[in-house]
């Protein structure tokens, strides 16, 4: 098979494994000087040629999502046709930052495919009653997967967040209710597919660099198996002693959090090195939690993950009438944590955005973690600690993750009468 | 107009006269400004050799220059290479083009031939030629000194004694520490006997969206935070380019000895940290730029960019800092573009034996820009780059270099797209025109394998679009590394009132990149020229147990420009063709008369 053909058939089965799509479903195409698919005999072909030749991309997916996915993209889609506002915002920080909205098409054809794709990296297409993923890339079928990937994401958490709104709100309609109960049985069966013990994970302190790697590596695909986080988000760090100094090991930048092997960049403690150019974005908040004033003595590894109904919750606030609404992700000036509204894990809730910056999440979420296991930071994911190895992170993430998806239900539930 | 000013200054200096064009709606639309300007410009005139008086220097800033859009200060100066022939250009900070559109500007084009060196002051309607005579021989910091002392305000343009003295790689120097660095367009200005340009502008660019305009502004900078390359701990706006020094000798591509070897032993010792522990350095940026990757010495000493810190130790051989740091002031103070400079010597290095001891390193430098000094009459060889040089050793497989611009400090074969961004360049040996190493080395959009070019044809093709109309807009390359053309279309939206799709601008990008295509082929310019020296071929780099570093393999290599030759829509020999230029809406040279 030939280096095109791999990436695509990996893509596909990706995207299956994720529970995305049904397994053979999404085709995905690549141009180089000639074009070639996922897999043979798809109708669509024709229609993905002429959206990549129309586009010039080097890359082009079309996937149809399953289960709650399906049914989020779907009806966050037909609103935004209903509505004229022809397109879907999300309040999570990947749509914020990197897709800043989903154009949605009506009906599959070519030109409005790409009418929609020259605007943004990927859209929603309504056909026959289902939604379909279009996602275009300019270097490679990872582009179009990790957009597809992010919408879903993205699709999820702002149909969730939206219905809690609308419960918290009193806008509540019959039909809305309807849709949500279905939802949540699709969601019970999904989630009856995903491992709930606690995996087996190498034990720490770690003897060397190498079993460092390794234990970051297992600790990255235990978090995607679990379904804690899609496999091209999320970070993971250690703080290891080696014979040439402390190092701080990381993931690299665009790295899948479940193939690590090869994607982890040694920085040098003492900063005497820029080899870690490559790390991820949130190396500085990391490089910063390991140096806080009640961490640096106690932190040893970092697991940073988006379980989806953390990332809810932290969308949710009982201040209708804040005079900060729509900039929360970076304004919020309120002291929140996940149990504010009931009795859980002591996690505070952080405005932050990705990276550095003035508003980035480097200022916010250290000090947060001072005496604290974890911290969500808003509608971007849950960062958590350990003292020797990832056990104790992991543990945290699944905890938190079980009593946000619970306390999701119980305020719905409880607003909802 | 919103963006545009909607006029171009003329300024011929064998008379002193000064005229105005139209730029119109329909010219900007096709090729934004900057460097898509730049061409337009020189499109008539390709031919000309670079001491003919009608042989355009053309400055052109950009619709997005000179407002809030993210680091978009710059301009670009684009003429004929003395050094290559081909399509000479460069990007350059500062603050020239945004005075020059404040000025009422889209762009300055300068022809002719002064008498005695003269110097170009505009402000805003004021246009005059001035004599500058008293400027020559100076080291650039004294021509800036001196010129600020009757300009204190507004940008300021320079050639240093490299200009003056006939150097091929001059530079033309902006605001001090801005450079035009490549293809030697300091010395077609020296041809004109131009030294200098003082613009002031009191004017205000019209945007038409400035609601809108701050929204995408915002989307940039949120993608720019969200990159470790520019914002992050190791980042740009924390060490400056210097930062790529430990991630390129890491990755087994620091071109070593004159690019025989990838891997520089001592490189440890020499890196951004260092230089920051050692020089406590300043930072500085260009005009509308947040990341401020420029760095100056606490003794006011510019801090090599990475092209030069590498090429000053690795590619000479050389172990000391202050060396480095040296032969880039050096290079500074006499207007020569390091990276063509530090290969020059390499390449006399490498065919003499001369192990270039500090001092002779600095003597030759200065023979180069003067002609004077213990090495001025090697120095004035030297001068007139690798190509040249080694071809009068009889060794021109020495010359490390791509239609005769020397390569920057990134091996090929350590990265496959670079190798063939480096061969298809219509400038030459730069990595600027497709920038591979982003997604071949810092993983961005996605990473892509370094070793394979596998999907490379069309990727560098579609880089270069983008980065042409980049160039043209005017925006820093740098930062797409996080934003993209979706993004900064938004922006020129928003900016000039026309609704555009970033498939939009990287069409006036293959549109600006294929007349560059047509310029060079009217100079001889075909397949031939698009490869890379011998040496990548047929000899390995410096493998670690875990990075093997092989020759580039010939046969994936010429498969890959085929493909890109097929995708650009070129011959088979990498000439332009009439239906592609046609389609694009460019006119058939031999249609026009062009010079």
């Amino acid at each position: 098979m030939t280096g095109p053909a791999r990436q695509l058939t990996k893509y596909a089965a990706k995207l299956a494994d994720a529970g995305l799509c049904a397994p053979g479903e999404p085709l995905l195409a690549a141009l180089d000087a000639e074009l070639s698919f996922s897999h043979a005999g798809d109708p669509r072909q024709p229609l993905a040629e002429e959206v990549i030749q129309g586009l010039g991309a080097s890359a082009l997916l079309l996937a149809r999502p399953l289960g709650v996915c399906q049914a989020a993209m779907l009806a966050l889609a037909r609103e935004a046709l209903a509505t004229g506002v022809g397109s879907v915002t999300p309040g999570d920080c990947e749509t914020r930052t990197f897709l800043h909205d989903l154009p949605v098409v009506d009906g599959l054809n070519a030109a409005g495919v790409i009418d929609a794709l020259t605007r943004r990296k990927g859209c929603i297409i309504l056909e026959d009653g289902r939604a379909l993923i279009a996602a275009a890339g300019s270097v490679s079928p990872e582009q179009p997967f990790v957009t597809a990937s992010s919408m879903a994401f993205a699709c999820f958490v702002a149909y969730f967040a939206q219905h809690l709104r609308a419960v918290r709100t009193q806008t509540m309609t019959a039909a809305r209710r309807a849709e949500f109960a279905a939802m949540r049985a699709l969601l019970d069966q999904e989630l009856a597919r995903l491992p709930q013990a606690m995996p087996n994970l190498i034990p720490g302190p770690f003897a060397d660099e190498d079993q460092a790697r390794a234990a970051m590596t297992q600790a990255g695909r235990r978090v995607v198996e679990y379904g804690l986080v899609d496999s091209s988000f999320g970070n993971v760090s250690c703080r290891q002693m080696t014979p040439a100094g402390e190092l701080l090991l990381i993931s690299q930048t665009g790295s899948s959090l479940d193939e690590l092997g090869g994607c982890i960049d040694p920085c040098r403690m003492d900063g005497a090195s820029c080899a870690g150019l490559t790390a991820s974005s949130e190396l500085t908040a990391h490089r910063a939690i390991y140096d806080g004033e009640q961490t640096s003595a106690t932190v040893r590894t970092i697991l940073h993950g988006h379980p989806r109904f953390a990332v809810i919750l932290s969308l949710d606030c009982q201040r209708l009438d804040c005079e900060r609404q729509g900039q929360c992700h970076r304004a919020c000036a309120m002291p929140r944590n996940v149990n504010d509204l009931h009795a859980g894990p002591d996690i505070p809730i952080v405005p932050g955005e990705v990276g550095t910056g003035p508003f980035g999440l480097c200022n916010t979420l250290p000090p947060a973690m001072q005496g604290k296991r974890g911290v969500i930071v808003y509608g971007h994911g849950l960062f958590t600690t350990g003292t020797s190895d990832f056990r104790e992170a992991f543990a945290t993430l699944l905890e938190v993750e079980h009593f946000c998806r619970a306390e999701y239900f119980r305020r719905v539930a409880e607003l909802d009468r | 107009m919103f963006g545009w000013t909607g006029k171009i200054l003329r300024v011929d200096v064998s008379t002193g006269a000064s005229g105005m064009l139209p730029l119109s709606g329909e010219l900007a639309r096709a090729v934004l400004g900057g460097r898509g300007l730049g061409g337009y410009f020189l499109r008539d005139h390709a031919t000309l050799p670079c001491d003919h008086p009608d042989l355009p220097l053309v400055i052109a800033a950009g619709p997005l220059t000179g407002t809030g859009s993210p680091a978009s200060g710059r301009c670009h100066v684009t003429s004929r290479s003395p050094l290559t022939g081909a399509v000479g250009d460069a990007s350059v900070g500062g603050s020239l083009g945004a005075e020059l559109k404040r000025a009422g500007y889209d762009a300055l084009v300068i022809t002719g031939h002064a008498a005695r060196p003269c110097g170009i002051e505009i402000d805003d309607a004021t246009v005059r030629v001035t004599d500058a005579t008293n400027l020559t021989g100076l080291p650039t910091p004294d021509v800036f000194t001196r010129l600020r002392a009757s300009r204190p305000h507004g940008s300021l343009a320079a050639t240093g004694p490299a200009a003056e003295n006939g150097c091929r790689f001059a530079t033309l120097l902006v605001d001090t520490h801005h450079s035009a660095a490549r293809c030697g367009l300091g010395l077609v200005a020296g041809l004109k006997n131009l030294k200098y340009i003082g613009v002031r502008g009191g004017g205000e660019v019209r945007v038409a969206d400035p609601a809108g305009l701050e929204t995408a502004r915002e989307d940039i900078l949120r993608l720019a935070n969200a990159s470790p390359a520019l914002m992050g701990q190791h980042g740009f706006a924390n060490y400056g380019t210097a930062s790529l020094f430990d991630l390129v000798d890491a990755r087994r591509m620091m071109p070593t000895d004159n690019f025989a070897r990838t891997h520089f032993a001592p490189a440890g010792g020499l890196n951004a940290h260092a230089y920051a522990q050692r020089y406590h350095p300043l930072r500085r940026g260009c005009n509308g730029c947040h990341v401020r990757c420029k760095r100056l010495s606490a003794d006011g000493r510019p801090l090599p960019e990475y092209e030069a810190m590498s090429h000053f130790t690795a590619l000479i051989g050389n172990e000391l800092m202050e060396l480095a740091m040296r032969a880039n002031d050096y290079c500074a103070c006499l207007g020569l573009d390091p990276v063509s400079a530090a290969v020059t010597l390499a390449c006399h290095r490498e065919i003499t034996g001369d192990e270039l001891a500090p001092d002779r390193v600095l003597a030759l430098l200065l023979g180069m820009a003067t002609g004077t000094g213990p090495a001025a009459e090697l120095g004035r060889e030297l001068g007139q780059g690798s190509v040249r040089y080694a071809a009068s050793k009889g060794r021109p497989e020495l010359s490390m270099s791509v239609k005769g611009l020397e390569l920057p400090a990134y091996d090929p074969r350590g990265a496959y797209g670079l190798a063939l961004a480096y061969a298809v360049s219509t400038q030459g040996g730069t990595h600027l025109r497709a920038y591979p190493l982003s997604h071949e080395i810092l993983r961005k959009p996605v990473a892509t394998d370094r070793f394979s070019f596998s999907g490379k044809a069309r990727i560098i093709k579609g880089a270069e679009d983008m980065l042409a109309a980049a160039d043209s807009l005017t925006a820093c390359k740098y930062l797409f590394l996080a934003a993209s053309l979706e993004e900064y279309a938004r922006v020129y939206a928003a900016v000039t009132g026309i609704a555009a799709t970033a498939q939009d601008l990287a069409l006036a990008g293959e549109r600006i990149v294929y007349q560059e295509r047509l310029l060079n082929a009217r100079n001889g310019f075909s397949a031939v020229h698009d490869d890379l020296p011998g040496r990548f071929f047929t000899e390995a780099g410096s493998s670690s147990p875990d990075i093997p570093v092989p020759p580039v393999p010939r046969e994936d290599f010429l498969a890959a420009r085929a493909a890109y030759y097929r995708i650009r829509g070129l011959d088979e020999n990498g000439l332009p063709q009439r239906e592609t230029a046609q389609r694009l809406a460019l006119p058939w040279p031999q249609d026009t008369g062009a010079k």
